[in-house]
C-alpha cells in the first residue's frame, strides 16, 4: 500500500490553489482518405503541474499541442479521459474537479472563469456589451441592475474602454477585435473569481493597452489571490505576466521553470527552438533559421518515444528506442523532459 | 519611380454611423504600395486598421459610408464600382486574411471542401488539380494533409487560422491583405509561414498589406511601415527609418511599450490617458491629450506633415534629428 503524503500532512502547502495529476484528454479521430485507421488523438497526454494562489503559470507551445484543451479541462467545460484536478489540495478535503457533478459542479463553475482565445466564441452577437459583461453577475444573482451598471462601467474603464457610456449599449460587431477581447476580459474578471484560464487574452491588443491589461490582471491576482493559467504564444508577454512557464509539445509538458531562468537558459531543444523563432523588433537584424526539423506533428496514436523525436535536432538512437523521457530537474528547479538536456 | 503602384489610396474617409453619432474610423488616409512591396500597418486597437482593410475590399457593413477619397487598384478607382464589378476584383486581385478569421469557416462543411470551392469559383480548375493544390497549400502553412477532410471544430484555433491563410493564397492575388494573420499561431509556425509568405510574395511579385500590433513581426515582414492613431496614418516610412528614427511621439511610445524576450527586462512604457473616442476625436492633433511633447498649437491646429526623405510624420513637435 502506498501512502498519500498529501493526505497525512494536510497543510503541506496551503498556498497551492490547483494541483493537476496525470491529466489526459483523448478524442477519437475520424477515418478518412488520408488516414485509414481511426486511432486516438492524444490532445492532452498525462500532464502534472501546480498553480499557487496569486500565481500566474504560463502555458506556451505549438498550435494544436493541447493548451486550450488543458484550459477547458481545468474549468470543466469538457470531461477528462483520466487524471485528477485538485482544488485547494492543501486542505483537509480537497475537491477533485475532474469528477464533480450536479450542484457542486455548478458551485465550482462560479469560482472559475475562462477568457476564450476567440472572443467571438463567448459573445452573443445580439446582446449589448452591458448585457455581456453583466451576465456573470446576473447568473450569480449579485445585485440589481443599477449596481450592475455601475460595476460594468467601472470594469470597462479598467480595461480601457472609455468613456464606458459610449460602449455599454453597442453590439459586439460594432467593436474592433481588440475592443472585443477587452470585453471578454472585463466579463471574466467582474465576478472576482478564484481561478482564471486566460486563453491568449491579449493577443489582439496593441502594446499600450496590453501593458494596462497585464497590470490589471496582476493587480487582481495580488489583491484577490487569483491564480491564472495564462495560455499564450507570445513569450515576450509571458515574460512580463507569468511567474513560471510550462512548455507543451504534443500533449506533454516538456519543460517547466521560473520565467527568467527558462527564457534565458532553456534546457529542452523544443524550448530552444521556440525562443529562437521569436521575431526581433529590429528591421536590420536577420534572425538565423530555427533549429527544428520540418514536418507537422500529429497527435494521433503517438509512438512510445519522445514526442519531439521526429523534429528534434539532437535526437539519437537512444531517444528512438526509449519511452518518452520523464520531467526531471535540470538544475535551478527547472524541469525538462529530454535525454540530452 | 515610373511604374504605377499596385494600390494608391488617396484621402480615404470612411465613417460608421451608430446611434450616438458617426465613428470616424478612417479619416483622410493616403498611401500607396508598389508591386512586390509589403506595407506594415501598426497602431492602437480601434485605430481603424481593419476598417481600412474592409474598405479596400469594399466589404463594409450597412452602417458604413465611404465619404471621400479614391482607391486606385492598378489605376482604376474601385470606390464607385458596382458590387458586381467589385466581385471580379475581390479574391482574384485583392484577397484578405481576416482578423480572428478562425470563425469564418463554415462549421458544417469539411475545411478542404471550402478551400476547393473557393478555388473552383475563381479559377475553374479541375477537381484533381484543386485537390493537389490544396495539399500544396497545406504544406505551405504546415498543416497535416489528413486534416483536409476534417471539420472546422476538429481543428485547434491556430489550425483553423492556417487553413484560412491557405484559402487566401489559393487564388494567387496581386494584393493580399493580412489582418493579424499569425496572432493565433505559435512562433515556430509563424516563422515558417512568414518565411513562406515572403517567398511566395517574391515569386509572384505579390504586394501585401500586413496588419499587426506586433512591432517585432512588422519589423521582420515590412518594407514600409504606416503607424495609425485614431483613424489617421500619423507616420509612414521605410521600416528601418521608422524603427530607428521615429518622428512621431506616438510611434516612440509604441516602441518603448513593446516587450522583448531578449536583452535586459526593462520597465515597459505605458501611454497615459484615455484612448481617443472616435465619435468625438480631439481637435488639432488627435494624439495631443496623451502626448508628452504637446504644445498649445497641438490642441487646436491639424499638425503638418514633416518629411525626411521618403519618411514623414504628422506632428508639430517632430522627434529625433
Ligand atoms: N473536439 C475535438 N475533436 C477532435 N479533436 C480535437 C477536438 N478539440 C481539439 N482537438 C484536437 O486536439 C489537439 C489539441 O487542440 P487544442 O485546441 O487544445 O490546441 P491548442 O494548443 O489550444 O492550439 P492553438 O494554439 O492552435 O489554439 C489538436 O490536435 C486538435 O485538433
Ligand atoms: N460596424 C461598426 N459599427 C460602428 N463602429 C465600428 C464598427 N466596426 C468598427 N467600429 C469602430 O471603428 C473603430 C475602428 O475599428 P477597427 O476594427 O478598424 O480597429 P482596428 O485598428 O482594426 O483595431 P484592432 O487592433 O483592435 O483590431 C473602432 O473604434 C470600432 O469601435
Ligand atoms: S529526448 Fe531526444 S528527441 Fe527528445 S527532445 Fe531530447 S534530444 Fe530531442
Ligand atoms: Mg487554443
Ligand atoms: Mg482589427
Amino acid at each position: 500500500m502506498t501512502l498519500d503524503i498529501a493526505k497525512l500532512v494536510p497543510s503541506l502547502d496551503s498556498r497551492i490553489l490547483l494541483k493537476v495529476e496525470g491529466l489526459r484528454k483523448y478524442y477519437r479521430a475520424t477515418a478518412n482518405r488520408f488516414r485509414r485507421n481511426r486511432g486516438l488523438i492524444h490532445a492532452v497526454d498525462g500532464i502534472d503541474f501546480e498553480v499557487a494562489k496569486d500565481e500566474s503559470l504560463g502555458l506556451v507551445g505549438e498550435s494544436g499541442c493541447g493548451k486550450t484543451t488543458t484550459g477547458k479541462l481545468l474549468v470543466r467545460l469538457i470531461d477528462p479521459t483520466a487524471g485528477r484536478i485538485l482544488l485547494n489540495p492543501g486542505q483537509q478535503q480537497p475537491t477533485d474537479i475532474a469528477t464533480l457533478k450536479g450542484k457542486p459542479l455548478k458551485a465550482f463553475r462560479r469560482k472559475v472563469q475562462i477568457i476564450f482565445q476567440d472572443p467571438y466564441e463567448s459573445m452573443n452577437p445580439r446582446r449589448t456589451i452591458f448585457d455581456t459583461v453583466a451576465e456573470p453577475l446576473k447568473v450569480q444573482k449579485m445585485g440589481g441592475t443599477l449596481e450592475h451598471l455601475d460595476r460594468v462601467s467601472h470594469m470597462l474603464e479598467l480595461v480601457g474602454l472609455t468613456p464606458p457610456s459610449t460602449f455599454l449599449f453597442r453590439y459586439p460587431h460594432e467593436l474592433s477585435g481588440g475592443q472585443r477581447q477587452r470585453v471578454a476580459i472585463a466579463r471574466a474578471l467582474i465576478v472576482e473569481p478564484a481561478f482564471v484560464v486566460a486563453d491568449e487574452p491579449t493577443s489582439m491588443l496593441d502594446v499600450s493597452i496590453r501593458t494596462g491589461v497585464m497590470r490589471l490582471m496582476e493587480e487582481l491576482a495580488a489583491r484577490l489571490g487569483i491564480g491564472y493559467l495564462y495560455i499564450t504564444h507570445d513569450l515576450a508577454v509571458a515574460r512580463y505576466v507569468c511567474d513560471r512557464i510550462a512548455v507543451m509539445y504534443l500533449g506533454k509538458i516538456v519543460e517547466v521553470g521560473e520565467t527568467e531562468e527558462l527564457l534565458q537558459r532553456p534546457k529542452h531543444p523544443y524550448t530552444q527552438a521556440l525562443l529562437s523563432a521569436v521575431p526581433v523588433p529590429d528591421p536590420t537584424f536577420t534572425r538565423p533559421p530555427v533549429r527544428i526539423k520540418g514536418g507537422v506533428s500529429v497527435p494521433v496514436d503517438p509512438p512510445d518515444q519522445c514526442r519531439f523525436y521526429s523534429r528534434c535536432p539532437l535526437a539519437d538512437d537512444f531517444c528512438r528506442d526509449n519511452p518518452h523521457p520523464p520531467l526531471e530537474d535540470k538544475g535551478a528547479g527547472q524541469l525538462a523532459a529530454c535525454y540530452k538536456a | 519611380m515610373s511604374e504605377r503602384p499596385v494600390l494608391a489610396v488617396e484621402d480615404l474617409t470612411m465613417h460608421y454611423s451608430i446611434k450616438a453619432g458617426a465613428v470616424r474610423a478612417v479619416d483622410g488616409v493616403t498611401f500607396s504600395i508598389e508591386r512586390g512591396q509589403a506595407l506594415g500597418l501598426v497602431g492602437e486597437s480601434g485605430s481603424g486598421k481593419s476598417s481600412i482593410a474592409m474598405t479596400l475590399l469594399r466589404l463594409l457593413p450597412d452602417n458604413a459610408q465611404i465619404l471621400r477619397g479614391k482607391i486606385l487598384l492598378d489605376g482604376v478607382d474601385i470606390v464607385p464600382l458596382s458590387e458586381e464589378r467589385m466581385r471580379e476584383y475581390r479574391w482574384n486581385r485583392i484577397s484578405m486574411i481576416f482578423q480572428a478569421a478562425m470563425n469564418s469557416l463554415n462549421p458544417v462543411y469539411k475545411v478542404g471542401e471550402q478551400i476547393i470551392e473557393a478555388l473552383e469559383a475563381h479559377l475553374e480548375s479541375a477537381r484533381e488539380e484543386s485537390i493537389e493544390r490544396v495539399r500544396r497549400l497545406y504544406d505551405v502553412v504546415n498543416l497535416d494533409p489528413g486534416l483536409i477532410v476534417r471539420y472546422p471544430h476538429e481543428y485547434s484555433g491556430g489550425m483553423r487560422q492556417r487553413a484560412i491563410i491557405a484559402m487566401a493564397l489559393a487564388c494567387e492575388p496581386d494584393l493580399i491583405i493580412a489582418d493579424e494573420p499569425t496572432t493565433a499561431l505559435d512562433v515556430i509556425v509563424q516563422d515558417h509561414i512568414l518565411r513562406e509568405m515572403r517567398s511566395i510574395q517574391a515569386e509572384l511579385d505579390m504586394s501585401m498589406i500586413y496588419i499587426s500590433h506586433d512591432m517585432a513581426v512588422i519589423a521582420e515582414v515590412s518594407d514600409v511601415v504606416g503607424v495609425m492613431y485614431a483613424g489617421k496614418i500619423v507616420e509612414l516610412g521605410g521600416t528601418a527609418d521608422v524603427f530607428h528614427s521615429p518622428i512621431h511621439p506616438y510611434t516612440r511610445s509604441l516602441m518603448s511599450a513593446f516587450p522583448s524576450v531578449t536583452g535586459k527586462k526593462r520597465e515597459l512604457g505605458t501611454l497615459t490617458g484615455e484612448p481617443p473616442n472616435l465619435l468625438d476625436p480631439p481637435e488639432g492633433c488627435r494624439f495631443h491629450p496623451r502626448c508628452p511633447y504637446a504644445t498649445d498649437v497641438c490642441s487646436n491646429q491639424e499638425p503638418p506633415k514633416v518629411r525626411r526623405g521618403n519618411h514623414w510624420a504628422a506632428c508639430w513637435n517632430p522627434q529625433g534629428e
